[in-house]
């Protein structure tokens, strides 16, 4: 398209606005209320143009108009300029204090700014972590944009008419209460500075770091600002997988590393108390300790438990120390608890456990998202934001299968409020509807798969009408949802809701079985897709962080598991270890005598908390690492202080197999020092010769050790990660798995059909209930590194059971009574919260040591993966008396 | 009369050829009948003057369905009140040229938008619309024709801006009143994003007309450049206020006056085209035929309709100051012009008015007022400072006699 801009001939795509041509051409037209370039609201009027087209002569707003062959455009004729002048003069009659931007141009059209009215503080302004000033705010609504059109939340909103027009949250309410995220998008957008966050202040000198989240799976970049050794304020990272966006732990989340409560010297148990040491003095102890329990009890006897919140590089010298130094297979790490049986089911169908497509690709071309157990606008944010605006943004349809109304069952179009611990039943009845239909992809079965008639043969009995029995789906939903899905490039999502159960593996096969059916997967925009809880539980299981396989999955006692021993130099034992419930029974039996915990908290992360404590009392010996003075660490004997990933480097693995390189963000605090240094220094003093200098020689040594890291360096991930598998440096990295073959020997995939078991504890007369546990969004996992920080206390300050309004009614209980809720193993009192979930289901959140959910979670195991039933339990409920 | 007829009841309505219009129509293809609102020349007499039938034309050649029609009968602007007349003593007439509109360009859903005020007009409409559908005359099969149709009637939200057709749609659908940006032009995504045909329900009462005569003759009633009957609202200082009839064309500003009644006290001048965004004109204008193009000649426009007559009791500047506080009420605070724009306007105005207004001011007023033509959102910006402009051009000594 051929247009004129002052006077100069410009050649421009169709489509484009007055506005974006104008900047790729280096014109600078002023705009403060332009946030999103499609979607244009003309707020300011600063943009306005003069347009010639024929015979007409008009003005009009750059940022709104689309360019049209033969337009002529004037972008700053005099009355243009007088007019923006005019503009700003008005505003400056009105405001102060504006900063940012928008002081910019008021500079630039030398207006000073006059506005002294006292405005009122509007009630969005009630919260910890965001700032306003209604003197500065213009109304230019770019934060309402951000909130709505960007981030899909729908917190603010425009109000009042005229010079009255303000953003207010919700129904002008604080922003907690209006649901805001705190994802900050308002704040990035404000042209004024009247929105900033709190810790911003402007200084001098500041640096950027990016780092990657220390977080969720998702491993967001993220933009640190630092001045000297002090974080003023984060966000997201234009330059990651999540492309500029974060939630509130990103951005607001590094708030820990300031605590007054870090661990700051090596502590040793003298008499019951805890007293300060030096590193030599702990280290040694910890060496000579280990080893008498090693000489004394043998090697079996110790065990450790490595950590899905360090780096690969650490988790990778945390089990090459267990094994060739103390000698013992009995690693693990706490991914047993959250995705043990994704990694064995997806093993067995796919021959491989991981993630199987990339963010990217389920972002642009998904046409359907299928989310089971996964409450993923909380648990995973970015993911969360990605769903709601491809289904709001692009029409992608969305089916959710969960007990709980989560966030995203508003946008679905179909929500299955199945019962708790029935998916395999649910699964097994929508391939029964695709299978009796015709739906399957024969094509795909026919080249790709093999064992497809035992399915067949299985689901067979899964009718709708039977399947609504079990799971008390409506059988006309289950129809639905498995025709939506047979018949859309689907692509499954799902988290902690189908792992943690004593079928894990089977709802993992069945998921995968589904998406063989109909051909979903090894494209773009399918695959199944599990989000991995922790920043690092994916590289800790490839770094071999497990009792029963080697780093890159090696099976012990292989080929590959003695060429690895060539490279150590020593000798892995051959008898697998055990996993981290049977390691904690092992304690409390007195088998376990010794145990190594790095960055761990079982003490409240594991099922049956009476059981864990006793075990860990039980010990001879606890070394705990951590940063924070955790439940577990109260029953150490020795803790070593942790600096925190913002404080070293190394990488992470996110949910989607990109290796992800940390930047040092800041120095440890006080004497804390890198996990790998502790480690190394240990085993030092327990007889190793090791001397990696860095986290990257440690990375190099991997490099050889894990063929699907070979092809990745320090060098290479610098800016942006790469994903595994990447078998050489020439290699692009491997955005979908099993587009070609599967990596089995025969490189088919394996239907491995299961039938319906009922969790190991069903509600009965005495137990009537339900419980189900799992996150919040502002909090995370158990809370060492959320609940150092007042603001997320603030938001959540202590535990909730989340329960149907008609059960309620039944036990007498109004919103905020107290509630005991019991198990067989335990009980605990907490505050009800009525909420939308299926009646006779009851949420509790895990975070909180005071009132533990897993002092009445069920340590009944997966047989195949070993992670505990997490996700259901049977439990009374009564009113405090 | 054409349009100003009493006919309150169906009976009434029927009996002098009610519908009579519609039953024709359903017999012409719907080309046909646009062809004749086009050679009618009818424009619209909601302020705007858009031509009627090319408007129709846009939204029966769209594709996209379904396709909507709002009947307009928001009348907010100050000095206006011809639509309630009409609505109160002919409202089959609207409501037949809203059917036929709706035939002609596919609709199958109307609204019937009605400003809060007129609430019991609105009750009174919303009994007729059922009993148009007992009588077969609205919903399936319109007598015996494939067309089905429907229209339901909405109480506006008491703003001014919601009269403008795109903030009226957001109204519609439950959203805060804001204009929309243009483009898309709302015929081509209006309600809900569809296809949808706005007009004024004077605009609509004219339809039937067109039907009955034939375009061709509906278009000879008048004179070059306006055709047809206008409703004009005359008030202010006149003896006989009240809504008036005429064929555009045919009377001047000042015949008008006297067929009202005459002037109640010494003429000073009037306001023309609507009591917020018309035109303050002085007796120049009195020998100005009621025509839109003689207007546009003479750099007005006949707007709404209004006459507002002005006897020498009344102060320019204290008049200004109203219609300030009118427009930085009324603004609805989208865009950045408008919204301090008319808040800039008042306090100067008031300034003035407090004797204090200095030629600095007088300045500011008209940088302000050029700013908010050049880059307002919608018309309302766009056109409060026309009272304030026009005024400065017709009493000018009088305005500039208090600046200091
Ligand atoms: C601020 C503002 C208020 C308006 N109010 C009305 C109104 O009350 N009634 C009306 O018919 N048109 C009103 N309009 C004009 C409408 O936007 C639109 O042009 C009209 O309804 C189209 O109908 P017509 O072509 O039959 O005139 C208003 C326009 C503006 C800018
Ligand atoms: S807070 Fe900032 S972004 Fe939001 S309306 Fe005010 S000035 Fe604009
Ligand atoms: S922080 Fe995020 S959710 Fe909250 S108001 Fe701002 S943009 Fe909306
Ligand atoms: S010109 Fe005035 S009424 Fe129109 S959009 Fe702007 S602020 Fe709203
Ligand atoms: S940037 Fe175009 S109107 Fe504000």
């Amino acid at each position: 398209m051929n247009i004129i801009i002052n006077g100069e001939k410009i050649e421009a795509k169709q489509g484009k606005s007055i506005l974006q041509v104008a900047r790729e051409k280096g014109i600078d037209i002023p705009a403060l209320c332009n946030l999103i370039d499609e979607k244009p609201i003309g707020s300011c009027g600063l943009c306005v143009v003069k347009i010639r087209k024929g015979s007409k002569t008009y003005y009009s707003r750059a940022c709104t108009t689309k360019i049209d062959e033969g337009m002529e455009i004037e972008t700053h004729s005099p009355e243009i300029e007088d007019t923006r002048k005019t503009i700003l003069e008005m505003i400056a009659e009105e405001h102060k204090e504006i900063k940012g931007e928008a002081k910019e141009l008021f500079l630039k059209y030398g207006i000073k700014l006059k506005g002294d009215n006292k405005k009122a503080m509007p009630k969005l302004a009630e919260n910890p972590f965001i700032s306003f000033n209604p003197e500065a705010c213009i109304s230019c609504f770019r934060c309402v944009q951000a909130c709505s059109l960007i981030k899909e939340n729908h917190v603010l909103v425009r109000e009042n008419r005229g010079m009255n027009t303000q953003i207010v949250a919700g129904i002008n309410e604080a922003l907690k209460d209006a649901g805001c995220a705190f994802c900050g998008a308002c704040v990035d957008a404000c042209p004024t500075g009247a929105l900033m966050d709190l810790t911003a202040r402007v200084e001098k000198e500041t640096k950027k770091i990016t780092s990657i989240c220390p977080y969720c799976g998702v491993g967001c970049a993220i933009d640190y600002y630092v001045s000297g050794e002090e974080i003023i304020y984060a966000k997201g990272s234009p330059n990651g997988v999540n492309k500029g966006d974060d939630c509130i732990k990103g951005r607001y989340g590094w708030q820990f590393v300031h605590s007054e409560e870090r661990l700051k010297k090596p502590l040793i148990k003298k008499n019951g108390k805890f007293e300060e040491v030096t590193w030599d003095e702990a280290l040694n102890y910890v060496a000579s300790r280990l080893k008498e329990i090693k000489e004394k009890y043998g090697a079996d006897s110790i065990a450790g438990l490595s950590s899905a919140k360090c780096t690969n590089e650490e988790n990778y010298l945390f089990q090459k120390f267990m094994r060739i130094v103390v000698g013992t297979n009995n690693v693990d790490h706490c991914a047993r608890l959250c995705h043990a049986s994704t990694v064995v089911g997806l093993f067995k169908v796919f021959g491989s456990g991981a993630m199987t497509n990339s963010l990217e690709d389920l972002d642009k071309d998904a046409e359907l998202y299928f989310v089971i157990g996964s409450n993923t606008t909380h648990a995973h944010p970015v993911i969360g934001t990605m769903i709601k605006r491809s289904v709001k943004g692009r029409g992608a349809k969305l089916i959710v299968a969960d007990p709980r109304d989560i966030e995203l069952a508003e946008y679905s179009d179909l929500h299955l409020r199945h019962r708790p611990g029935t998916d395999v039943s649910l699964i097994n009845g929508m391939m029964n509807v695709i299978i009796s239909h015709g739906l399957e992809d024969r094509e795909f079965i026919e080249n790709r798969t093999e064992g497809y008639e035992k399915l067949r043969d299985v689901v067979k009995k899964y009718t709708p009408e039977y399947v609504e029995k079990i799971t008390s789906v409506p059988k006309e939903d289950i129809i639905k949802a498995a025709v939506l899905y047979a018949t859309h490039k689907s692509a499954i999502i799902y988290a902690m809701g189908i792992t943690q159960h004593t079928s894990g593996t089977a709802n993992v096969a069945s998921l995968a079985n589904l998406a063989l059916l109909t051909g979903n997967v090894g494209k773009r925009g399918t695959g199944v897709n599990p989000l991995r809880g922790q920043n690092n539980v994916q590289g800790a299981g490839d770094m071999g962080a497990l009792p029963n396989v080697l780093p890159g999955y090696a099976k012990l006692g292989t080929r590959r598991a003695r060429e690895i021993e060539k490279t150590w130099g020593g000798k892995i034992p051959e008898k697998e270890g055990l996993t981290v419930v049977e390691i904690m029974h092992a304690a409390s039996k007195g088998m376990i005598k010794g145990m190594y915990i790095m960055g761990e908290n079982p003490a409240v992360s594991d099922p049956d908390q009476k059981h864990v404590i006793q075990a860990l009392k039980n010990l001879e010996f606890l070394v705990v690492q951590d940063l924070f003075m955790s439940e577990t660490a109260q029953l150490a004997d020795v803790i070593l202080p942790a600096a925190s990933s913002l404080e070293k480097e190394g990488t992470f693995t996110n949910t989607e197999r990109r290796v992800q390189l940390l930047h040092r963000v800041l120095e440890p605090v006080g004497d804390a020092k890198p996990d790998w240094w502790i480690i190394q220094e240990i085993a030092k003093r327990m007889g190793a010769d090791w001397n990696y200098k860095s986290p990257k020689d440690i990375f190099e040594e991997i490099r050889k050790v894990v063929p699907q890291y070979r092809g990745i360096t320090y060098e290479r991930i610098d800016k942006f990660g790469l994903q595994w598998p990447c078998p050489d440096e020439n290699h692009e990295s491997t955005k979908i798995l099993h587009d070609d073959i599967f990596p089995t020997p025969n490189g088919l995939a394996k239907f491995s059909p299961y039938e319906y078991e009922p969790p190991a504890e069903e509600p009965d007369e005495e137990y009537p209930f339900v419980l189900t546990t799992g996150r919040t969004y502002e909090h995370f996992h158990t809370g060492t590194l959320t609940r150092k920080i007042e603001g997320f206390n603030e938001l959540i300050p202590e535990a909730f059971v989340e329960i149907h309004t008609e059960d309620a009614e039944k036990l007498g209980v109004k919103d905020g009574d107290c509630i005991e809720v019991e198990s067989r193993r335990g009980k605990i009192r907490v505050k009800a919260k009525i909420a939308g979930i299926k009646k006779g289901v009851v949420f509790i959140p895990f975070h909180f040591a005071e009132s533990a959910a897993n002092i009445l979670t069920n340590d009944a195991l997966d047989p195949e993966a070993k992670i505990p039933e997490l996700k259901v339990a049977a439990v009374r409920l009564k009113k405090c008396q | 009369m054409i349009l100003l007829n009493d006919a309150r009841n169906i009976e009434d309505y029927l009996e002098n050829g009610g519908f009579k219009a519609l039953r024709r129509a359903l017999e012409f293809e719907q080309d046909e009948i646009i062809s004749e609102v086009e050679s009618a020349g009818l424009v619209g007499r909601g302020g705007a003057a858009f031509p009627t039938g090319l408007k129709m034309k846009f939204v029966k050649n769209e594709k996209n369905t379904p396709k909507y029609i709002i009947a307009n009968a928001d009348e907010g602007e100050p000095g206006t009140f011809k639509d309630r007349g009409l609505m109160e003593k002919n409202p089959y007439q609207i409501l037949e040229g809203m059917i036929i509109s709706a035939y002609a360009v596919g609709a199958k859903k109307g609204f019937f938008y009605i400003r809060y005020e007129y609430r019991e007009i609105a009750e009174k409409i919303k009994n007729k619309v059922k009993e148009l559908h007992r009588l077969g005359i609205l919903g399936n099969n319109i007598y015996g024709s494939k067309f089905s149709f429907d229209i339901e009637v909405v109480l506006g939200a008491g703003a001014y801006i919601c009269g403008e057709a795109t903030a009226l749609m957001e109204s519609i659908e439950g959203k805060r009143g804001y204009p929309r940006i243009k483009p898309p032009h709302s015929t081509q995504r209006g309600l809900w994003g569809k296809p949808t045909l706005t007009n004024n329900v004077e605009t609509l009462a004219n339809i039937p007309v067109i039907i009955n005569m034939g375009g061709e003759k509906y278009h000879k009633l008048g004179k070059e450049g306006c055709s047809g009957p206008q409703l004009f609202s005359i008030s202010g200082f006149v003896k006989r206020p009240g809504i008036y009839e005429y064929i555009l064309g045919e009377k001047t500003i000042g015949e008008a006056i006297e067929l009202a009644g005459g002037v109640d006290g010494n003429f000073k001048g009037v306001m023309l085209g609507g009591g917020a965004s018309g035109y303050i004109l002085n007796r120049d204008y009195l020998d100005m035929p009621l025509c839109f193009s003689d207007a546009k000649k003479r750099g007005v426009a006949l707007g709404t309709g209004d006459i507002i007559v002005l006897n020498e009791s009344v102060r320019i500047w204290d008049m200004l100051l109203n219609i300030a506080k009118f427009f930085e009420h009324e603004s609805c605070g989208q865009c950045f012009p408008c919204r301090y724009g008319t808040r800039r306007m008042r306090e100067i105005i008031e300034k003035i008015v407090n004797g204090k207004g200095t030629s600095e001011d007088i300045k500011k007023l008209n940088a302000t007022a050029r700013a908010m033509k050049i880059a307002s959102l919608c018309p309302l910006g766009k056109s409060a400072m026309t009272a304030y402009e026009s005024a400065m051009k017709n009493f000018h000594d009088e305005l500039m006699e208090v600046i200091k």
